[in-house]
């Protein structure tokens, strides 16, 4: 497959610019760049969703033209997207044929061809599971499945490894080694690097929207790669010397939440402790209670049983806007969702969540215009890049209303800072502004509740280290000296520890 | 928000484009059904006599209060189709009440407002509790609470009414002639008219709604509420209790709909009080974007629309039904304009702040290469 001189317009940005791309039959090829470098538009031209302005691709010598994902599929070019669009309560045979019935049926004849498939690439899938049993490393075996069922030679896999644990990571690879040794294409779009240079045959660098190198994974070294990929030194997340102090000033005590009936606990016997001037982290696969832990401590769901204490006050019954009002700040995991009024301006935004506290309001009365004169300083402080404060958020790029989120959060000087994912979908320069704020405030006192997918965000970052699995912690990891096989270990169950009970014999 | 000459325009567009797209739509109707096109346009887009002018702007001070009760909802995603039944049952609950004379003159009319506002509220409430509670859709309940309405006021209607001899015509006691308002003189070219004396109640109403939502923190919660409700309960706002208050705000204004036709003209309710007033309140609030001016221009509109209407079945011969299907279609095309000019207006605010972003930074390398030069 060849990628010559593509270039993708969106109004008043270029996403993709002369991209030149030579991929070789038979081989994993990486596509490395941050996030915003252009890879996912780059990935939804070569599947069809858009259309590029310039350029041509050629699949085999031939040029084509890909104006639907039917095209791509008709061209052999099969994705496999970051997030599974599969049907839970279907099996995996329902789910494969669904769009494709009329490939080999629906019935005998496609579960022995999706037999056939998954022993060929050593795919280890049987047609009649409930795709809701299978773990996350299986589903996206179903997926690649389900592109090779219908014919591709050419499969893309858009950061597969952002969902799975260090053991299923080395497991995929062993997969798609098996697919390459079938004579299968692979392209593999990560901004993990140590992992590319793992498996890649071939690496191709995309920056601001255009390739900017080609590098061999044998002489090239990560730090080699990263920099062709910022185009400049790199940001480092690690602490300077502990600021921990031993006050308390966020205790969460043996806390529980209920899953629906006949499901297993949420948050099972959850105990937790920060002190002023200290970074908490929490490692796990997402999904294992992250979210209702940071919804229960937030005040958005009550608990089941057990008590949260902010300094020596009981918050465990208190509504949101009170839990904030004593100082509580929230960087959410989703800014679109919980995080931003996207269609209003930034200076209401800077109002959101803090709408009974000064200088917002005054009374019963919205001070918009202290309101606004907090958003200049805020907009300056935190360096978000805006033309002015009465654009909608929406109009922001991610990292800017991030910045946004987290200046608001800490103009008022909040006791404890639960950040989620803080620096999710954000440039990298951004990336390192947030972890020197982050840093900043723990010199300053706060507590930090820091929730991440990024491991060298957590060990970077984090005085303390937890994993949650199934709704329980773990004990407490050092991350000076935690490698990534314990966490990974213990993020998937692996460690032989179930979580949750271990707090009883602390 | 700043009042750019491009944010009037993009305001502005969207209503205009689909009182455009009706006319067409109206005129092939016309055309298909062989009705003289040009009579009807003529008699519908004719300079209104004075008669006429005063009806179109009382017709308008009952419409504007009727899109506020609406807007109320919709600026949090509150669907109040029940405005209809609403203001039924609160112009019931104050024309009984003033009809009784227990308090005298202008006392008599203001706690009959509140008598209003309270029944209205009541009856709105009772959906905003059952979504709060039971998780009930308010559109399903507020419908269904739009037909008991209608029904329980006949019923109870027979039970206080008044029949005049030799008329089928019931209704509640008269209004005592103190505790009527006086209609506000108006004249024009030569004539002496009255409009509403409540006109300056609706303006209350505007005012309020417009203070309300843009100045203050329940404003702000409720707008919030409406722009993304899990952003707002992650801000604080407990969502069921705006719930409960912003539905029961509603129904205290849709009380106050029948109030002005009450107060100012038939100072009674009967079987012949003007009905449907909250379905094109919905209309009206659509098309005025829920827009404190917007809606007072969008009630003009549909005043305008109505009144004209009487005269097509004699002057054109055509029924004045027609000016219900171009209403319907100007409802219908500006519910897809205002999609389209939202859309056009985000894809333009993100393409300028990129725009000046790149210029921005574009002068700082700039400035910053004269500085190494």
């Amino acid at each position: 497959m060849e990628l010559h001189g593509i270039t993708k317009r969106f109004p008043g940005v270029v996403a993709n610019k002369d991209i030149e791309l030579k991929v070789r039959r038979g081989t994993v090829h990486a596509l490395v760049g941050e996030n915003g470098a252009g890879k996912s538009t780059l990935m939804k031209i070569l599947y069809g969703v858009q259309q590029p302005d310039e350029g041509t691709i050629t699949v085999n010598g031939h040029a084509v033209a890909l104006k639907t994902p039917t095209d791509a599929i008709d061209a052999g070019i099969g994705m496999v997207f970051q997030h599974f669009m599969l049907a839970d309560n279907l099996t995996v045979l329902e789910n494969v044929v669904l769009g494709a019935e009329k490939l080999h049926g629906i019935g005998d004849r496609a579960r022995a061809k999706i037999r056939s498939i998954s022993k060929e690439y050593g795919l280890d899938v049987d047609p009649d599971d409930l795709v809701e049993v299978l773990g996350v490393g299986a589903r996206q075996r179903v997926e690649i499945l389900k592109v090779l069922y219908r014919g591709a030679k050419i499969l893309i896999l858009d950061e597969p490894t952002a969902v799975l644990v260090p053991q299923e990571v080395a497991e995929l690879f062993d997969n798609l080694r098996e697919l390459k040794a079938e004579g299968l294409t692979v392209m593999f779009i990560s901004h993990k690097l140590d992992e590319v240079l793992s498996v890649a045959d071939d690496i191709t660098v995309i920056r601001r929207g255009t390739t900017v190198a080609t590098a061999d994974p044998k002489t090239t070294t990560a730090r080699q790669l990263a920099e062709l990929m910022v185009g400049s030194a790199l940001p480092n997340p690690s602490t300077e010397e502990s600021t921990v102090t031993d006050k308390a000033v966020l205790t969460i005590d043996a806390v529980d939440l209920d899953g629906g009936v006949g499901q297993r606990k949420v948050l099972n016997n959850v105990s937790l402790t920060i002190h002023a001037g200290e970074i908490v982290g929490i490692a796990g696969v997402e999904g294992n209670g992250q979210a209702e832990l940071v919804e229960v401590i937030m005040g958005m769901r009550e608990p089941t049983s057990g008590r949260i204490w902010l300094d020596d006050k009981d918050i465990s019954d208190w509504e949101v806007r009170e839990i904030r009002e004593a100082g509580v700040g929230y960087i959410p995991e989703d800014r679109h969702r919980h995080g931003l009024l996207l269609e209003a301006p930034l200076w209401e935004n800077v109002i959101l969540g803090h709408q009974t506290q000064a200088p917002n309001v005054k009374g019963q009365l919205i001070d918009a215009k202290a309101a606004k004169a907090d958003t200049e300083a805020i907009v300056h402080d935190f360096d978000v890049r805006t033309p002015s404060i009465t654009v909608t958020a929406g109009s922001l790029s991610g990292g800017n209303q991030q910045k946004l989120i987290i200046g608001r959060e800490l103009r008022h000087q909040p006791r404890v800072l639960i950040a989620a994912h803080p620096t999710r979908g954000v440039d990298v320069g951004a990336q390192a502004s947030i972890w020197a704020i982050i840093k900043k405030a723990r010199r300053e006192g706060m507590a930090v509740l820091l929730i991440s997918a990024d491991l060298e965000e957590l060990v970077g970052l984090s005085d303390t280290l937890r994993v949650i699995l199934r709704g329980g912690l773990s004990a407490p990891f050092d991350p000076d000296v935690v490698t990534r096989e314990e966490l990974g270990a213990a993020m998937t169950g692996a460690d032989g520890h179930g979580h949750g009970e271990q707090e009883d014999t602390k | 928000m700043k009042l750019s000459p491009r944010r009037i325009l993009m305001g502005a567009a969207a209503p205009v484009l689909s009182i455009v797209v009706a006319m067409v739509v109206t005129s092939i109707i016309l055309l298909i059904a062989r009705d003289p096109v040009g009579d009807v346009w003529a008699q519908l887009l004719k300079v209104p006599n004075p008669r006429l002018l005063i009806a179109i702007g009382n017709s308008a001070v009952v419409l504007y209060l009727s899109a506020v009760a609406v807007a109320i909802g919709f600026r949090m995603n509150l669907f109040n189709i029940g405005v209809d039944g609403q203001y039924r049952v609160a112009a019931f609950a104050a024309a009984t009440f003033g009809g009784q004379a227990w308090l005298p003159g202008w006392l008599n009319i203001i706690v009959s407002l509140v008598v209003a506002m309270g029944a209205g509220a009541l009856w709105a409430g009772i959906a905003g509790w059952l979504k709060v509670k039971r998780g009930v859709s308010e559109v399903i309940s507020t419908i269904m609470l739009n037909a008991i309405a209608t029904y329980l006021v006949a019923f109870l209607l027979q039970k206080v009414a008044m029949s005049a001899e030799g008329s089928n015509v019931s209704s509640t006691k008269k209004l005592p002639e103190s505790s009527r308002v006086p209609g506000i003189p108006v004249t024009i070219g030569e004539q002496q008219r009255e409009i509403y004396g409540l006109l300056f109640l609706a303006v209350l109403v505007g005012f309020l709604y417009w203070f309300v939502l843009n100045k203050t923190r329940f404003g702000f919660d409720l707008r919030a509420t409406g722009g993304s409700e899990t952003a707002a309960v992650a801000s604080g706002v407990e969502v069921k209790k705006m719930v409960l208050t912003s539905m029961i705000c509603s129904g205290a204004v849709a009380g106050l709909v029948g109030m002005p036709l009450l107060f100012g003209q038939d100072y009674a309710y009967g079987s012949t009080f003007q009905p449907g007033l909250g379905f094109a309140g919905i209309a009206v609030a659509l098309l005025g974007r829920n827009h404190h001016l917007g809606m007072a221009f969008a009630a003009l509109v549909w005043g305008f629309l109505d009144q004209q209407s009487n005269g097509l079945q004699i002057n054109a011969g055509v029924s004045d039904r027609l000016v219900g299907v171009i209403q319907g279609v100007i409802v219908l095309s500006v519910v897809i304009a205002y999609e389209l000019v939202r859309r056009a207006n985000i894809a333009l605010e993100q393409r300028n702040v990129a725009a000046a972003l790149a210029a921005e930074k574009a002068k700082t390398q700039r400035d910053a290469a004269e500085v190494s030069a």
